[in-house]
């Protein structure tokens, strides 16, 4: 397997937040989305400070803003779909710049966009400064079932592997004069499809095969037991418990 | 279509993200019944085929293209079980690696995007599977019919979650019309595409497609020059046999049915039945109330908006028909599978016990 070692999003470096064991991370990162979607849309000033606390954690990362900037692209679609809101929902209705727009819609695009940003933007600073085996290890470590982690990484050690086959398969197709303009095309493309099938089935079952006969028997050895001390748990929480000092102070106020 | 964070209120993510849960659970146990120590090489690389084809794009044409969503092929190509898994993690990979989808609201995405698009695609297409002819061109047709309703399927049940746990005020009729209205035009493409794919793999390789086992050819030899069937060395097992006099009866009692219901009682006398005759005679359907679906577009045997009253009666037979057979084969199935998985269970007890018998404990 020549594929590399990390994934697209991942951003080597010796931060703090780099050196924290990876389920505190992703324990930190789902309590934090979590109160953040559990915010009164009103507490507009609690989405600003949680955007403050996420800015730091970067800062403590050594992510550039640019990076992270960039990464919040994958959220266009329903940035889109946000800005139809005022246009479609119901109730009381105000006039701006000349566009009747809903109140309720308007409330209903800030409260997709703000939440759905910093859910985002938590899972990006996650995915850069968590190594891919670590996040695995990391999901198993928060008792996901064993057998979900192994599919899940055999996913991603795989995962090159098989999107380099179509991209060869694609040289292939181009290399013989095809180019896929539209609909009537679909018939080979589908083969391609179907051909990368069988391909990955029957990889899958010579991994098996030689796993077996390096004696495995359902479940993976670990070997770099990953445990956290009660520092850094105390670290890594500390973000998601100062967002719900901000998040019960929204309620409050 | 990965809805992000902040989309569904937080208790509906939860409750869910617990549905998705259970019915991961029950997958996992599901694909280890089918696949034993093999489940997690297969499905991890089956995942990986997902994921990497849904890079794959398909030109629509005007610079526009679309990709394959990946559900109804997987329910079809590794079966219902490994298809949740399959499916449930490439979206948790994408939650979690590419940021791609809310983690809050990765409950909601597995259940739409996972469960409920493999469980209707897998359960039509072994429905019309056993129905249809056992050829290679109703197998491609039965996956079609598959797809094209999993995607729009899908997405009733995010309108569904959204009416329930929304956070914007938009009117349901709103919504349901955008989301079923593009997704049944999503549907159309992923239905062609998976259509095409699941017909490529069963041309190469029948014995790997799930829902197709039992679809064996027989084999052919070809002396001199003429294709003659190769004679039969295998033990006969008497249970397809069985299978098939039963589809005959099938297709038969289903046609006769449909043929009465639609076409006979177009000549159907239009006067009341014996007992309602009874009934107005004797004065005692004043009491009578109007039954509760009596608003119901079937109501009293005719499809309301079709005026000739013929038509109409022998439309609402149609419709009848099929709606007793599904929901009667639908008890049916449930009953007998039922039974089978007793039987295996009792079937395991009595291998465990040989095992515990022999002397060296091998598992391979």
């Amino acid at each position: 397997m020549g594929a590399g070692h990390a994934h697209r999003l991942y951003r080597h470096g010796h931060s703090p937040v780099h050196a924290l064991p990876p389920h505190t991370k992703l324990a930190a990162v789902l309590a934090f989305v979590v109160v953040v979607v559990s915010t009164p849309r009103e507490a507009m000033w609690a989405f600003a400070v949680y955007a403050g606390l996420l800015g730091l954690v970067a800062y403590t990362a050594r992510v550039p803003a640019g990076f992270l900037l960039k990464r919040l692209l994958i959220e266009v679609p329903f940035v889109a779909f946000a800005v139809l809101l005022p246009f479609v929902a119901e109730g009381e209705r105000v006039g701006v710049l000349g566009l009747s727009l809903s109140v309720n819609g308007l409330w209903g695009a800030w409260n997709v966009l703000a939440k759905g940003t910093l859910g985002v933007a938590a899972s990006v600073l996650l995915a850069s400064t968590t190594e891919l085996r670590e996040l695995l290890l990391g999901l198993q470590r928060l008792r996901l079932p064993p057998l979900l982690v192994q599919i899940a990484s055999f996913m991603v050690r795989y995962g090159d592997v098989i999107t380099d086959e179509l991209r060869r398969m694609r040289i292939a197709r181009e290399s013989r004069g095809f180019e896929a303009r539209g609909v009537r095309h679909w018939g080979v493309l589908a083969k391609s499809a179907g051909a990368l099938f069988i391909r990955s089935y029957e990889r899958g079952e010579r991994v098996h095969l030689a796993m077996v006969s390096r004696g495995y028997a359902g479940s993976m050895p670990v070997i770099d037991e990953v445990t956290a001390s009660r520092a850094q748990w105390s670290y890594a929480l500390a973000l998601p418990c100062a967002a719900l000092v901000v998040c019960l102070l929204g309620w409050a106020l | 279509m990965h809805a992000p964070d902040g989309f569904i209120n937080a208790p509906v993510s939860a409750v869910a993200g617990l549905a998705a849960a259970g019915a991961i659970a029950v997958s996992l146990r599901g694909a280890r019944r089918e696949l034993d120590e093999k489940t997690a090489p297969l499905a991890g690389l089956v995942a990986a085929f997902i994921f990497a084809v849904q890079m794959l794009n398909f030109p629509v044409g005007a610079g526009t293209s679309g990709h394959l969503l990946g559900g109804a092929l997987a329910a079809i190509l590794v079966g219902p079980y490994t298809g949740v898994l399959c499916v449930s993690v490439v979206l948790l990979m994408q939650a979690v690696l590419f940021a791609d989808g809310g983690l809050t609201a990765l409950g909601v995405n597995i259940t739409t995007m996972a469960i409920t698009t493999t469980i209707v695609a897998y359960a039509l297409f072994r429905g019309l599977v056993t129905v249809l002819p056992r050829t290679r061109r109703s197998m491609t047709a039965s996956a079609f019919v598959a797809a094209l309703v999993s995607v729009p399927a899908s997405a009733v049940v995010f309108t569904l979650l959204y009416a329930v746990g929304g956070t914007t005020d938009v009117s349901l009729g709103k919504v349901a019309t955008a989301m079923v209205g593009v997704h049944v035009l999503i549907g159309v493409g992923e239905a062609v595409i998976t259509a095409l794919t699941v017909g490529a793999v069963v041309a190469v390789r029948p014995d790997l497609v799930h829902g197709a086992r039992g679809l064996r050819q027989r084999l052919k030899l070809r002396v001199n020059g003429e294709l003659v069937d190769a004679p039969d060395t295998s033990v006969p097992e008497p249970v397809p046999a069985a299978a098939r006099s039963r589809r005959t009866l099938w297709i038969t009692g289903l046609v006769t049915s449909l043929v009465l219901a639609g076409f006979v009682s177009f000549y159907a006398s239009a006067d009341p039945d014996g007992l309602e005759k009874v009934a107005t005679d004797h004065g005692i359907d004043k009491k009578a109330e109007e039954h509760a679906l009596a608003d119901s577009p079937l109501a009293d045997y005719g499809v309301e908006d079709v005026d000739d009253a013929r038509l109409s009666g022998g439309l609402a037979g149609v419709l009848g028909v099929g709606a007793t057979v599904v929901a009667g084969s639908g008890v049916f199935w449930v009953v007998r599978r039922r039974r089978t998985d007793d039987r295996r269970t009792d079937d395991r007890r009595t291998d465990d016990r040989a095992d515990a018998g022999s002397p060296t404990d091998v598992s391979v």
